[in-house]
C-alpha cells in the first residue's frame, strides 16, 4: 500500500517534537491545564497553540474515555466481523508499523518464548513448536489502519478465548496485555479478547508469518483497528489494571473498535 | 413599493411587520451550534483525510484542525456528539412545530424553474425573509440530506464490524469512504453560497441571530 507513511509509521518529527515539549513542561503547569481542561473553557481561549495543541487534547481526552465506554456498550460479542474469499486477500499485503520495514525486529525461533502471566493458573512459557500444536483456526477478514486505509488478510492460528481457557485464565479479569519484541504493546477489553474472531495469528496466507507480518506471533482482532493488532508479541498478562498501550498512550482512542 | 411595504399599507395592525419574528429561538440556536460542530468536524476530518487521501491532493495543514491524526480523531470523535445531538433537537423541532412543511414544501418544478433563472440573472428576491424562494427550499432540504448521509456515512465507517450491514448499504468500507467525502464536498460547496449570500443579504444575518 503506498499510503501508509504518515502515521502510524517512521519517526515522525512532529512526535519528537511533542514528546520532547511534554519533558521541558514543568508539572505544576500540566496539572493547571488538566483542572481547567474543558471544552468550556476552551471556548474562551485563543490561539492556535491552545486549539492545536496539548490543551485540547488533554481536554479531548475525557471524551475519548466516554468514547470507551459508548464502544464497550456498542460492542456485540456475537456481532462477527464481515469475511471475505482468498481472491479478496490484498496481494502484497502491507507491511506496517512506527518504524520501517528493515526495522521489524527478526526473532530467533528457537530462543523465542512467549510468556504468559497475571490472573492465569499456568504461567509457563511457550515455546514456537509449543504454539504450532494448538487447534488451529482460519480467518480472510479485514483489517482497518486508524488512517483510513484497509487491506484484506488471511490469518491462521489459535482462538484467544481457546488459548485463555488452556493457560487457566481467569476471564472475568479486566484487561488482556500484551508486550512486543520492539517494545509495542496494546492493553484489551476480556470481552473482545473472547470474541470468537480474535486470534493469536501464527500463520499468513497458510504460511508461517513472515518477518513483516509479526513473526511468531501477531494477535489478530478484527473487530478493532489495525494498530490493536499487536505483532511480535512476547508476553500476555491477564490483569484488572489498563496498562495502556504504544498509540493509545499519545492520544489515539482506547478502545478502537469497529 | 415592496412587499413589506405594501403589507403596511393594507394592514395597519401589521405595521410591525418587518419585526416578524423570521426565526424562533430553537432555530437560532441550533444554529449557530451546528455551524461551530460542522467546523470542527470539517477542520478534523480534513486532517483525517490526509493520513490517507482518497484523490491526488491533501488539504493544507494550516486550515486542517487537530495538528495531527490523533488530535484530528479526538476532535472529530468529540465534536461528532454535539452535531448528532444538535440535530436531533433540531429535526424533532422542526418536524413538530410544523416548520419544516411550512417552510421547505411544497417545491414545485415551476417555481424552481422561475426562480432558478431569476437567480442566474441576479434577481432572485430575499425580501421577505420568512419566505424561502423555490431554490433556497432545494438547497436547504439537499444539504440537510447531505447532513443524513454524513451521519450515516460516518457512522459506517467508524464501526463497520458492529454496523456491517450499514456499512454494506453504503457499498462497503471502501466506497463508504467515498460516500462520506462527497457528503462532506457537498456540505462545503453549500456553504461557500450560504456565507456569500449572507454577507450580500445582511438583514439574513441579522434575522439568524436576533431573530427578526
Amino acid at each position: 500500500m503506498r499510503r501508509r507513511r504518515k502515521h502510524p509509521s517512521g519517526v515522525d518529527p512532529d512526535l519528537l517534537i511533542r514528546d520532547a515539549a511534554k519533558l521541558l513542561r514543568p508539572p505544576s503547569r500540566r496539572l493547571f491545564l488538566r483542572g481547567i481542561a474543558s471544552v468550556g473553557a476552551l471556548a474562551t481561549l485563543t490561539g492556535c497553540d491552545i486549539i492545536d495543541g496539548d490543551t485540547s487534547e488533554n481536554a479531548l481526552r475525557v471524551i475519548s474515555r466516554f468514547n470507551d465506554w459508548v464502544q464497550a456498550r456498542l460492542f456485540n460479542p456475537h456481532t462477527l466481523a464481515p469475511t471475505y474469499s482468498e481472491s479478496d486477500v490484498t496481494r502484497p499485503f502491507p507491511f506496517n508499523g512506527f518504524y520501517d520495514e528493515d526495522e521489524a525486529p527478526v526473532i530467533d525461533g528457537d530462543k523465542y518464548r512467549f510468556e504468559v502471566g497475571g490472573l492465569v493458573d499456568n504461567k509457563k512459557p511457550w515455546t514456537v513448536a509449543d504454539l504450532y500444536k494448538l487447534p488451529e483456526v482460519s480467518q480472510i477478514t479485514r483489517m482497518v489502519c486508524v488512517e483510513g486505509w484497509s487491506v484484506i488478510g488471511s490469518w491462521q492460528g489459535v482462538r484467544l478465548s481457546d488459548f485463555l481457557k488452556i493457560v487457566g485464565a481467569d476471564t472475568t479479569a479486566k484487561y488482556v496485555w500484551f508486550q512486543c519484541a520492539e517494545g509495542y504493546s496494546n492493553t484489551i477489553d476480556m470481552p473482545t479478547a473472547l470474541h470468537p474472531q480474535t486470534q493469536m495469528a501464527l500463520k499468513f496466507d497458510h504460511k508461517v508469518l513472515p518477518t513483516i507480518y509479526g513473526y511468531p506471533l501477531r494477535i489478530r482482532i478484527p473487530t478493532k483497528l489495525g494498530f490493536k493488532n499487536p505483532k511480535y508479541v512476547t508476553a500476555m498478562w491477564v490483569q484488572n489494571n489498563d496498562a495502556g498501550g504504544y498509540w493509545e498512550n499519545q492520544g489515539y482512542n482506547w478502545f478502537s473498535g469497529l | 413599493m415592496s412587499i413589506e411595504a405594501a403589507a403596511t399599507t393594507l394592514a395597519p395592525a401589521k405595521a410591525t411587520a418587518p419585526e416578524r419574528l423570521v426565526h424562533p429561538l430553537w432555530v437560532r440556536v441550533t444554529h449557530w451550534i451546528n455551524a461551530l460542530a460542522v467546523l470542527m468536524m470539517i477542520g478534523s476530518g480534513w486532517q483525517i483525510y490526509d493520513a490517507s487521501p482518497l484523490f491526488d491532493f491533501t488539504f493544507p495543514r494550516q486550515i486542517a484542525l487537530g495538528n495531527w491524526l490523533a488530535g484530528a480523531l479526538l476532535w472529530h470523535f468529540a465534536a461528532m456528539w454535539l452535531l448528532v445531538v444538535n440535530g436531533v433537537v433540531y429535526f424533532t423541532f422542526g418536524i413538530l412545530t410544523g416548520r419544516f412543511r411550512a417552510r421547505f414544501f411544497p417545491i414545485r418544478p415551476r417555481d424552481l424553474a422561475r426562480d432558478f433563472l431569476a437567480a442566474l440573472r441576479g434577481k432572485l428576491s430575499h425580501e421577505d425573509l420568512t419566505v424561502y424562494n423555490a431554490i433556497q427550499k432545494l438547497l436547504y432540504l439537499g444539504v440537510l440530506l447531505a447532513g443524513i448521509v454524513i451521519v450515516l456515512s460516518g457512522l459506517s465507517i467508524w464501526k463497520p464490524v458492529q454496523f456491517w450491514w450499514l456499512t454494506a448499504f453504503f457499498g462497503g468500507y471502501n466506497t463508504a469512504r467515498y460516500v462520506h467525502f462527497a457528503a462532506m464536498s457537498s456540505i462545503v460547496a453549500f456553504l461557500a453560497v450560504h456565507v456569500v449570500l449572507a454577507f450580500i443579504v445582511p438583514k439574513s444575518l441579522r434575522a439568524m441571530i436576533l431573530g427578526r
